[in-house]
């Protein structure tokens, strides 16, 4: 059988980046094909070159398509001809509706007057088969970036497409929307539709890979076939990282003491809905030197929780208390809130995190400049060694300190985003989905860095979807659903099935 | 064999050095461009002494706006009342001084503080209530514009007193009387002009050993010499041209305190750094902690003031408050910000793009009206030049993305 796609010696630099060295990539027709590597190793560089973000000429290598040539200068090339892709990074517009951001660009018109009958119902159509339970209408600011994300499947569903390339689709969805889409790939790959799923979720790469090509420095290391049935996740574990990695969560060595941080009676209402209670009466408390998870579905409001907490920065009429080291404190404004020791690491980088247009040593000390500074004046060279240490003790795969963060892969981003809240040197540490989007052996670094301060007898709250890793890292497990806390548990007594449970039974 | 790869790759790390920083020369060079055009074209008389120095007095005010101008759009706003705030200024400065008899010096004072206010004003409805500068600054130019003609009750009120001219008018008095060439040469402008280079070159260098130690040098040795010596020909240059004047005017020491201030906030203090931070994505700077609406409100209070102040050298300079004072300023303002690198989306730009920017338009007014151009053609080529230098930054972004 002939490659649907084959890329051949594909060379990508950018300026001081040598992002890919003769890649070769072939997808055979109607297969799954998995594409792995570490944060950073260029993956999503070549989809870009594939869908024709680089354009020919900026790049050496061959494309070949169903069995000839392709020089693409845009992406509607690649469209044409059947080849669509998902970016990591959603581009939807916000204040469009689901049917609006579904034919934008691809309206069904008629002499440009657009039939939103007609739109409406293949909307209901496509939404249903991505499992999405939404009006066409709703607005994209409206849902969760797990709704997004599966208008962005449905978006590609509704181009008629041969190759669908998914740039990391499971990252921001829980596990039964992952399961969901997973099933729809191997639907379309039963209509004869080939996938090239990029994920870091590796039980993914197993379950539903027909092949997984293995990327690690901007090369290709392996390409493996699953069919002979000697693929398992130690091996490819071990293809992209290059070395054995024995243990997927790092041992601790913490004595969990007093209480740091305690909430009482925390009830936060929605910004735009002033009726509508998002948060009902949430009790907390973590303790020095323990991490804490908070287990939960999509939309539970874990996110609204934290982000209520750290300054009021999200939501209105909030009220409770909050209490450090055991005296009450005023968290009300952002900046009261890290005075009293909290930080906040957002889940969505891009828009919260980072400042995209500048360079990695700026973002990691704007959370506090006053350590690289005196009187209001910036000590270069002490930030310089703060930035450059960080990039050390994270890894954070880039050229220098200089490069801008929104040419970092997505992973490096979120190491990027750790190291600012890291050197604020907080008390108590708010982390959501610390791990979206992370490579096995950056996530073993960070549980590393959590670690580290949980022993330094710091507080740690994890919010994460991915149970095995909540499960992995937290002494105790809060169990949230529809804005309460509905269980808690040691993580002694905890388990997937007991999490789903607590949930279930509220 | 080893020398030879040596050098080629240090001539690929000039390349690469100059493409990344593109921006930066082009402006620089086109500067220059301009200048030799309309030195030739002018027949030698925009280099001469006194058309320089005419030059910095022409456009001092407009240099000191486009500091804080580039503040305020780094920080992703624009402020339209510029050119009507200070004409208001100049205005209010006539009716103290000319009219009631104030003090030159409390009246300055209380002018700046007015500039400030007003500023302020407009900073705290852009800051709070989130209302988009480009509305509540659209309607500062109307207020403004209208109160400056009803404080004037719509006539031309002047002279102003002496003192208060010497702000525009006078020059920094020599300590010798000394002669060259047959003319007087004033030594102390060239003194100081000396001193100033040997600063800044200074500074230069020890910024370079520092980051030598600690291996952040990008740019490669052949351009930071050039570019020192560029800048040493080029001040001691100038400082020549004014002394074969009548030296230092008092608004050039004026405006270059400014400049070194504008650029040391921008590029080494906190407050600059957050403004980079705001402009560059609002949302992450205010989850860092940065208290986003005092910065915005203290941008506009900045730019009032320096309005204010553009407003009192216009007045001093022209020795009276007219209701057209201040007519199109910002525009020349705003495009010096833009042509000088500063991004329409906030988050980039630079003092001394601002400062090169405002020069670029400065000297085109300038060797375009020694040539007999009218005011007419003026504009058009103003408004192409504008357009060219946004066009060709879009241009090179999409080239590099
Ligand atoms: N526009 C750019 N300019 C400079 N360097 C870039 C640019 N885009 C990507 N890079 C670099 O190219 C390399 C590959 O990045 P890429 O985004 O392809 O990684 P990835 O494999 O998708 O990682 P992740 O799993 O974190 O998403 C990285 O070192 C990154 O810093
Ligand atoms: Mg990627």
């Amino acid at each position: 059988m002939q490659p649907i796609l084959e890329m051949r010696d594909i060379t990508k630099t950018f300026p001081g980046v040598k992002a890919l060295t003769n890649v070769n990539l072939s997808v055979m027709p109607a297969e799954i094909h998995a594409v792995v590597g570490e944060n950073g190793a260029g993956k999503s560089t070549l989809m870009k070159v594939l869908s024709g973000v680089y354009p020919d000429g900026t790049f050496t290598g061959k494309i070949m398509f169903e069995g000839k040539e392709q020089k693409f200068s845009a992406i509607s090339d690649s469209e044409d001809i059947g080849i669509i892709i998902i970016h990591q990074e959603l581009a939807l517009v916000p204040l469009l509706s689901i049917a609006e951001n579904l034919f934008l660009g691809h309206e069904t018109a008629k002499m440009g007057v657009i039939n939103w009958y007609e739109a409406y119902a293949r909307t209901k159509e496509l939404l249903k088969k991505v499992g999405l339970n939404e009006s066409p209408d709703t607005l994209i600011t409206n849902i969760g970036t797990g709704k997004q994300q599966l208008v962005e499947i449905a978006k590609a569903l509704n181009k008629k497409v041969k190759l669908l390339i998914l740039d990391e689709p499971t990252s921001s969805l829980n596990e039964k929307d992952s399961d969901a889409l997973l099933e729809l790939l191997m639907e379309f790959r039963a209509q004869g539709i080939s996938s090239i799923l990029i994920t870091h979720k590796l039980n993914e790469v197993t379950k539903v890979a027909d092949r997984i090509t293995v990327i690690r420095d901007g090369s290709t290391i392996d390409t493996m076939d699953c069919s002979d049935g000697t693929v398992d996740e130690d091996r490819i574990i071990r293809a992209m990282v290059g070395r054995e990695l024995s243990d997927r969560y790092p041992p601790r060595h913490a004595t969990v003491g007093q209480p740091v941080l305690e909430v009482k009676d925390w009830s936060v209402y929605h910004p735009h809905h002033a009726e509508r209670q998002t948060i009902k009466g949430v009790n907390l408390t973590v303790n020095a030197g323990e991490v804490v998870g908070i287990a939960g579905l999509m939309g539970a409001g874990r996110t609204e929780f934290a982000m209520s907490l750290f300054g009021r920065s999200w939501g209105q009429k909030i009220t409770g208390t909050v209490k450090l080291h055991g005296k009450e404190v005023d968290v009300s404004t952002i900046p009261r809130a890290m005075d009293a020791g909290l930080a906040y690491v957002t889940e969505d980088r891009k828009t919260y995190g980072l400042v995209l247009i500048d360079h990695i040593k700026h973002n990691i000390t704007l959370a506090n400049l006053e350590d690289v500074s005196k009187r209001g004046v910036i000590d270069d060279i002490r930030e310089l060694q703060v930035a450059n240490g960080y990039r050390r003790d994270l890894a954070i795969r880039s050229s220098s300190v200089f490069q801008k963060t929104g040419n970092l892969s997505g992973g490096n981003q979120q190491k990027v985003v750790l190291s600012k809240w890291l050197f604020s040197g907080p008390d108590v540490l708010i982390l959501d989905e610390p791990t979206r989007g992370i490579d096995v052996g950056a996530k073993y670094e960070i549980y590393g860095i959590i670690n580290k301060l949980a022993e330094a007898g710091k507080a740690v709250i994890v919010i994460s979807s991915e149970m095995p890793e909540l499960l992995g890292m937290s002494d105790r497990i809060y169990v949230m659903n529809e804005g309460r806390f509905v269980a808690e548990m040691p993580v002694a007594e905890a388990s997937q099935e007991a999490i789903m449970r607590a949930i279930m039974r509220s | 064999m080893a020398q030879a790869t040596e050098t080629s790759r240090d001539k690929i790390d000039i390349l690469h050095f100059v493409k990344a920083n593109i921006r930066d020369y082009a402006l620089l060079i086109s500067l220059l461009i301009i200048m030799a055009y309309f030195q030739y074209s002018t027949n030698g008389t925009l280099f001469m002494p006194v058309n320089m120095t005419n030059i910095i007095l022409q456009n001092s005010y407009i240099v000191i706006m486009a500091l804080g101008m580039l503040l305020i759009i780094v920080a992703g706003h624009i402020d339209l009342s510029v050119g009507s705030v200070s004409g208001f200024i100049g205005a209010v400065a006539a009716v103290f001084m000319v009219q009631w008899k104030m003090d030159p010096i409390l009246s300055v004072v209380v002018c700046l503080a007015l500039g400030a206010l007003i500023g302020a004003l407009q900073g705290f409805f852009v800051a709070f209530y989130r209302i988009p500068a480009f509305i509540v600054t659209l309607a500062g130019m109307l207020v403004f514009k209208g109160l400056a003609l009803t404080v004037l009750g719509g006539a031309s009120v002047g002279p102003f007193p002496k003192e208060f001219q010497l702000l525009s008018s006078g020059y920094v008095p020599d300590f010798t009387t000394f002669e060259l060439f047959g003319q007087p040469f004033n030594v102390l402008a060239m003194v100081i002009g000396l001193v100033v280079t040997a600063l800044i070159v200074r500074a230069n260098f020890k910024e370079r050993s520092n980051q030598l130690q600690h291996s952040m040098a990008e740019e490669p040795n052949v351009i930071f010499y050039g570019r020192n010596i560029l800048i040493a020909i080029g001040f001691l240059g100038f400082s020549y041209l004014m002394a074969r004047y009548r030296g230092l005017p008092n608004v050039l020491i004026v405006m270059f305190a400014l400049i070194v201030l504008f650029t040391f906030i921008t590029t080494r203090t906190t407050f600059g750094r957050r403004i980079y931070a705001l402009g560059g994505n609002e949302k992450a700077a205010k989850l860092s902690g940065i208290n986003t609406e005092r910065l915005i409100l203290l941008t506009f209070t900045i730019m009032g003031a320096l309005a204010g102040l553009a407003g009192l050298i216009f007045a001093a300079r022209l020795n009276v408050a007219t209701p057209k004072a201040g007519l199109g300023f910002e525009l020349d303002v705003i495009a010096a910000c833009f042509i000088g690198g500063a991004a329409t989306t906030g988050g980039v730009g630079k003092v001394v793009g601002a400062v090169i920017g405002a020069f670029i338009m400065g000297v085109m007014n300038n060797g375009m009206s020694i040539m007999g151009i009218g005011i007419d053609w003026q504009q058009v080529i103003k408004g192409v030049v504008l357009m060219l230098a946004v066009f060709l930054d879009v241009y090179y972004k999409q080239k590099q993305g």
